[in-house]
């Protein structure tokens, strides 16, 4: 029997459930378990009381038996935690703006306008995108500093689009490159400005590239740490992500039991985001890398 | 044909100055510009500049550096914990982007396979990507806990192990861990990007090996890689890019610790810049990061060229 070791691409109804089963279902399991038991071990802290987290013999460590809220409570009374999400949520949103904004216009001037020059501005723009924070974010904070945003959402709001700009120009050059040049021709014929021809007939015909971009971006900026590590200093101008590391740890006592709360709803807000857009946002994360 | 079409308008209405002006593609091209280059010069190509600069002066926090050459770079060069540093980081890199490109592969040719619900898998397995680094190393903190850790509780119960193992008190196992958490955190990202890649090509030619005889390891060998090879070298990139900058999940689990073990180049920047106070001593260490960099940048462009040269394309 030789036709059971090359089941062709086509043919695969042929193969049988358990070979099946051990060569494509299990693997694929165990590997999604692997990635999605953090997850678990985080929501299940969080909904544990201190008595069951912390004593593994007399409670299963894997179930929670008298769930409690008393975690996020604590959270949300006795920390800056609401500030903090805030905070986060208004630098997101502005600096996802911002960028989507000046990329749009960017994106539209090289692969449209043609400018003299523009395909130099933008390989530039592509080597901006592979600047890494990790390298920016001391001379930035002297520059921060030295402008008087120190300590305050502007300085995050302003530094965020360093990373968004070049990455939303990018994937939105790719998208207007798909759409015919006759469109825009018949509407410069009939004497449309180039401002026009842009907010009536590019954009509405690459918006899934728009929502692409500000979905990615969206959650670049809620993600990031280095920035808002950096550039914060007090509790209440905090991030979600700096404020749970810094603000939670009080010595050598960690808050377990706050920490997981503040890790489970500081992502939950992004996942909703992300499961709405799946799509969009993996042809985002995808098209930058093809292109 | 627009430049004619923009001609034919401008023939048209000949108007003032200004108006001539917004005909003018390189005029109207650098307005357009305008948002973008202001924050892209004003906050990323001063502060890489500035960063070369203070790289040479000992500026501390709060004050005034002066010029002090390769000072920085001699005085490190000295500095067996930057060495530490550099060590970790390629070890970390290293070792991570492989198993990543490993697992994310294969990840990737399983979902790629005929799969009840694949689109709902594809954006579960795509999670830990999406969900921000720091809150994720949260939850790994909590697992790597020396008296609380899950793996060493199931280790003790199925009788592999009699003491908990202390994930980030030891050098090494505090390499192991927060490599595992890298690797958690970018397997997703390298199979959706593969997966991606490995849905472009035509399933014709599977369909041509099969009739020759081919069998699945010759077709993977002979179709699947080279087909995917342009993809594979960018991604790849990418992820050594982001694994050998990575600051958040070192930054959260160990902070360098214990004894400078788990510190990489961009924590290490951190605590000597930030913590410490000398930007400018930081600046010489991230600096230091920048010839790596570029090599790996050099290496997706190549990657690129091949690929157009494969399609081929033009350019």
């Amino acid at each position: 029997m030789t036709t059971t070791d090359d089941q062709s691409v086509g043919m695969d109804y042929l193969e049988s459930f358990p070979r099946k089963f051990l060569r494509v279902y299990l693997p694929l399991g165990l590997i999604i378990f692997f990635l999605l038991f953090p997850f678990y071990w985080m929501a299940v802290a969080t909904f544990k009381p201190d008595a069951e987290m912390y004593d593994y013999e007399k409670y299963n460590p894997f179930w929670i038996v008298n769930p409690t809220i008393e975690h996020i409570k604590k959270l949300l009374v006795e920390t800056d935690y609401p500030l903090w999400m805030w905070n986060t949520v208004i630098v997101s949103v502005s600096s996802t703006f911002i960028s989507l904004f000046a990329s749009v216009c960017a994106a539209y001037a090289i692969e449209r306008l043609r400018y003299k020059g523009s395909r130099y501005v933008g390989l530039a723009i592509f080597l901006g995108y592979l600047v890494p924070p990790s390298i920016l974010f001391i001379p930035l904070a002297a520059i921060v500093f030295q402008l008087g945003l120190f300590d305050g959402n502007l300085a995050l709001i302003l530094t965020y689009p360093t990373f968004l700009i070049p990455f939303c120009t990018w994937l939105l050059m790719g998208y207007f490159r798909t759409i015919p040049y006759e469109l825009e021709e018949c509407a410069l014929i009939d004497g449309a400005t180039r401002l026009q021809i842009l907010v009536k007939i590019t954009l509405p015909l690459s918006l899934p590239g728009v929502i692409s971009a500000g979905i990615f971006a969206f959650t670049l900026s809620w993600n990031e740490f280095i920035y808002a590590l950096t550039f914060i200093s007090s509790s209440e101008n905090k991030t979600i992500p700096v404020g749970a590391i810094t603000e939670l740890v009080s010595g050598d006592v960690y808050h377990w039991g706050a920490l997981m709360a503040a890790a489970l709803t500081g992502s939950v807000p992004v996942v909703i985001l992300y499961s709405f857009f799946v799509e969009y946002y993996v042809s985002a994360m995808t098209g930058a890398v093809k292109e | 044909m627009a430049v004619m079409a923009e001609s034919a308008v401008a023939q048209v209405k000949p108007g003032s100055l200004w108006s001539r002006a917004f005909e003018s593609r390189n005029f109207l091209g650098a307005m357009f510009m305008v948002p973008a280059i202001a924050i892209l010069i004003l906050f990323l190509a001063y502060p890489l500049a500035l960063g070369f600069w203070l790289g040479m002066t000992d500026t501390k926090i709060g004050g005034a550096g002066r010029y002090i050459g390769f000072q920085n770079f001699i005085s490190l060069s000295k500095d067996s914990v930057f060495w530490l540093s550099v060590f970790n980081t390629i070890f970390y890199t290293v070792f991570a982007s492989v198993v990543k490109f490993a697992i994310g592969l294969y990840l990737a040719l399983l979902l790629n396979e005929r799969l009840p619900f694949k689109s709902m898998i594809r954006a579960i397995v795509l999670l830990p990507f999406v969900v921000p680094t720091v809150l994720s190393a949260i939850a790994f903190w909590w697992i790597y806990d020396s008296q609380f850790s899950i793996i060493s509780w199931v280790l003790v119960k199925a009788g592999l192990i009699t003491r908990y193992i202390d994930f980030l008190g030891d050098p090494w196992n505090a390499r192991w861990s927060v490599i595992a958490a890298n690797i958690w955190r970018g397997v997703p990202f390298v199979a959706i990007t593969l997966l991606a890649g490995l849905q472009t090509i035509s399933p014709s030619l599977y369909e041509a090996a099969n009739l020759d005889g081919a069998t699945n390891m010759q077709r993977f060998r002979h179709i699947t890689l080279p087909m995917l090879s342009p993809i594979i070298a960018v991604v790849m990139t990418f992820s050594v890019l982001m694994t050998f900058t990575d600051f958040q999940l070192i930054y959260t689990i160990t902070r360098g610790g214990p004894i400078n073990a788990t510190h990489l180049m961009a924590t290490l920047s951190f605590q000597r810049a930030i913590t410490g106070g000398n930007l400018g001593e930081g600046a010489a260490i991230s600096n230091a990061m920048i010839p790596f960099l570029v090599a790996a940048i050099l290496l997706s462009f190549f990657g690129l060229q091949r690929s157009r040269w494969q399609q081929g394309g033009r350019d």
